[in-house]
């Protein structure tokens, strides 16, 4: 990195306070006021809300990876999808029979081939340097893929011949679904690390092209294991950490509480699963900001800074810049990892299609640069607000074509060009992530 | 006899379309790497700029069949592709003059101009997508003859029981692809031009200390650039369809074809796209029908398929990670690391 990124001159201090109280009340309009442009519908509102949390959290992930160590990670999708895996296996009920039919030896397989990686690694470190070494690394490599294969197939078969209607799967443990999200953070952290291994400490474009690959493969796995999450029929009535709508309605108690506050039961009900959620991600936002903040003023932040705006300089200080990154790439992806989780909780669904590259993987980009890389704050700014306008531009996409068509004649051309507002979203991404990257490089909230 | 069986099933499910794959792998690699070699970065937009290509040689393919033009045998797309290039090239200089040029006047790291392109690759797919009668829809748009020899042909013509199917469109992929190959190393090697632009490539420095004009040298890349990504879109969508989504979906085996054979380095990026596509189209497909004529008396219990076809790009991952990990500069030693 080139140039030094942080402020020569110190940016206004309400600047901060003034924008997430612009965004609140872009949120209070939502919620109370309705017209041609917003729902006048708190549970919309939350609705936005609680999935722009969610997205503040991968934000706060792509933020430490590029506001602290400017490390191009393009494969947000497959780690947020990789985190998504957790509540499916952990807090699923388990799958009558699918352990008894192939998960030993689906255990077995997996150890098989990771077993062979390892041995493949040590006889490339052990052996003396020539054809010989070459040779009996590809030849422990095949020979270990086709043991994977003999044990994984037929297990597979077993697995997903049980129930195959209902299930198919290999089920989950029956825990608490809160403790699928650190776990997928933990999943996240894991394939970062294989990644970021390989790819980390040669050409900053390598790392991009090879995260690019790694995401578009863990969904792809996720597509078509169907003894991991049922592939493409989807993994739905996954359990929730707040309470039920119906159970709510039917509560006496909160029915009067309902009519208290002059809300229909119905209305009520879902406003406060909402809020739960709601309290539910600002709890881990916060200790996410808290944590990164702390770690951000430490000895470590300020080497990571240091690294950031020249790693040659550091590097001569005696900084170990590749670990220093691969260790960022891990924290930040299991960030991401978590954010999968919550999702896929909030969702109650697991749905493998859904996992779009321009969605969750650039989407995310657009989030932190216009929030401002390297601040946490700006991070969560963008995402929230980013994400706003994303849904809102949905319904305003379509009414201003509208507005435009208007004195053209009915026909091919005006259906033509109402039916491609919708894409206008993509191209208004794009837009306004060039426009900031340019005028505004350092964003909304700029680093302090 | 049944050798000549298991070849022929050979050439048909593997060689045939490997080659024509190979080839719009390597024409989309060629791109990649020559924006590399002359801009430094690694351009994210380049399959979404594929795609728009593409979808501007379709608009015009309908024009020209509205109007009764065509060639004959040969899909009118081939006539289309003219002023498909040039459209497309005019975009992407508006697209350099707008956005990168200021990044380069800066010497911005790389990765700022890979962001950069990231904006660019939203704006593409909207634009493209946004067109009229393209959309998100899957397109066919080949017309002309189907098949330079079918299955039933082949079957007549050789007495034997496997059939070889050689479409026109995979003919013709393998024989424009050498066409523009040969046209483009022609320039880079024997043209002032192309002189110029290797220069600047080996060194920036000494080719503005010669007095070589480095925005001349960065508009004519853009140029090939978008006359590569045309054909290789078109191309592509001619023997598959046409699909925006799908351009996305193979910027890494680009990207992966580029790398193995090395950054920068244009006969790197040929071989590369025709390791990326052997090795894809060899891993999934299933061995079981070639297996059976050379041993008759084997039962193999599967359909000797190494890897389903859904995880094809994982096989352009594993070679990316190999090369990537024993020798990152490619196999061609492309530019630095």
């Amino acid at each position: 990195m080139s140039g030094n990124r942080q402020a020569s001159t110190a940016a206004s201090p309400f600047r901060a306070p003034v924008l997430f109280a612009v965004l609140a009340i872009l949120f209070l309009l939502e919620g109370t006021v309705r017209n041609s442009m917003f729902s006048g519908s708190w549970n919309t509102a939350l609705a936005i809300l609680n999935m722009g949390l969610i997205s503040a959290i991968m934000a706060l992930g792509v933020n430490m990876q590029w506001g602290y160590a400017g490390l191009f990670n393009s494969g947000v999708v497959g780690f947020l999808a990789l985190g998504g895996l957790a509540p499916v296996l952990i807090s699923l009920p388990p799958v009558e029979g699918a352990w008894a039919a192939g998960g030993s030896r689906l255990l077995l397989a997996l150890a098989l081939g990771v077993g062979a990686l390892a041995l493949a690694a040590q006889v490339w470190h052990r052996m003396p340097k020539g054809r010989a070494r070459g040779l009996a690394v590809t030849a422990v490599l095949i020979a270990g893929f086709f043991v994977f294969r003999a044990v994984f197939d037929p297990a597979v078969m077993a697995i997903e011949a049980n129930q195959s209607a209902r299930f198919g799967n290999i089920g989950g443990l029956g825990l608490p679904v809160l403790l699928a999200w650190p776990i997928g953070g933990l999943f996240a952290a894991a394939a970062a690390w294989a990644v970021g291994k390989v790819a980390l400490g040669l050409r900053s474009d390598y790392l991009a092209i090879a995260t690019l690959g790694i995401g578009e493969i863990i969904v792809a796995v996720m597509r078509n294991e169907e003894w991991l999450a049922r592939g493409v029929k989807n993994v739905t009535s996954i359990p929730r950490p707040v309470p039920y709508e119906i159970a709510l309605q039917r509560n006496p108690e909160f029915q009067q509480f309902a009519a208290d506050w002059g809300f229909t039961v119905a209305e009520a009900s879902g406003i406060w699963v909402k809020l739960c959620y709601m309290l539910l991600f600002l709890v881990v936002l916060l200790s996410i900001i808290l944590l990164a903040e702390l770690a951000l003023k430490s000895p470590w932040g300020r080497m990571m800074r240091a690294i950031r705006d020249n790693e040659t300089a550091a590097a001569a200080m005696g900084k170990n810049v590749t670990s220093r990154h691969l260790q960022v790439f891990i924290i930040g992806s299991a960030v991401i990892g978590m954010a999968g989780a919550m999702m896929v909780t909030l969702d109650g669904l697991m749905a493998p299609t859904g996992y779009n590259p321009l969605r969750y993987t650039f989407l995310i980009w657009v989030m932190v640069i216009v929030g401002g890389s390297g601040n946490n704050w700006g991070a969560v700014l963008g995402a929230v607000l980013i994400w706003f306008i994303w849904i809102k531009v949905e319904v305003w996409g379509p009414q201003m074509m509208g507005l435009f068509t208007l004195p053209l004649p009915d026909g091919d051309i005006k259906r033509q060009l109402l039916d491609s507002a919708p894409h206008m979203r993509f191209m208004a991404m794009g837009i306004v992530l060039l426009l900031v990257l340019r005028f505004s490089p350092r964003g909304l909230l700029p680093e302090r | 006899m049944d050798l000549l069986n298991a070849l022929v099933a050979f050439l048909n499910f593997v060689f045939v379309p490997a080659a024509a794959y190979g080839a719009q792998l390597a024409l989309g690699a060629l791109g990649v790497t020559l924006i590399y070699g002359i801009l430094r970065f690694s351009n994210f937009a380049h399959g979404d700029t594929m795609a728009f290509g593409t979808a501007i040689v379709i608009l015009f393919t309908w024009g020209f069949q509205s109007l009764g033009i065509s060639l004959g045998p040969l899909p009118t797309a081939l006539l289309a592709l003219v002023p498909g290039i040039a459209v497309t090239a005019l975009l992407v200089l508006g697209v350099d003059r707008v956005v990168y040029r200021f990044y380069r006047a800066r010497k911005s790291p790389p990765i700022i101009l890979v962001m950069a392109s990231v904006g660019v690759m939203f704006v593409m797919n909207g634009l493209t997508r946004m067109l009229p009668y393209i959309g998100v829809n899957e397109i066919r748009f080949d017309d002309g003859a189907r098949f330079v020899i079918s299955v039933r042909e082949f079957r007549d013509l050789t007495g034997l029981t496997e059939g070889l199917a050689l479409r026109s469109t995979q003919l013709l992929t393998v024989v424009v692809a050498v066409l523009v190959v040969a046209a483009l190393f022609w320039f880079l090697n024997r043209t002032r031009s192309g002189k110029a632009m290797r220069a600047y490539s080996d060194n920036e420095d000494l080719a503005l200390l010669s007095g070589i004009d480095p925005e001349r040298v960065v508009r004519q890349t853009w140029i090939i650039a978008a006359a590569l990504m045309t054909i290789a879109g078109t191309l592509y969508g001619l023997d598959k369809s046409f699909k925006a989504f799908n351009y996305f979906q193979i910027l890494l085996p680009i990207f992966a074809a580029a790398i193995v054979g090395g950054l920068g380095s244009p006969l790197g990026a040929i071989a590369g796209g025709f390791i990326v596509a052997f090795s894809e189209v060899a891993i999934t497909y299933p061995w079981v029908k070639v297996a059976g004529y050379l041993f008759p008396d084997w039962q193999p219990g599967g359909l000797l398929q190494l890897l389903s076809t859904e995880y094809k790009f994982a096989v352009s991952f594993i070679i990316l990670i190999v090369v990537l990990l024993f020798r990152p500069t490619g196999l061609f030693r492309g530019k630095s690391v």
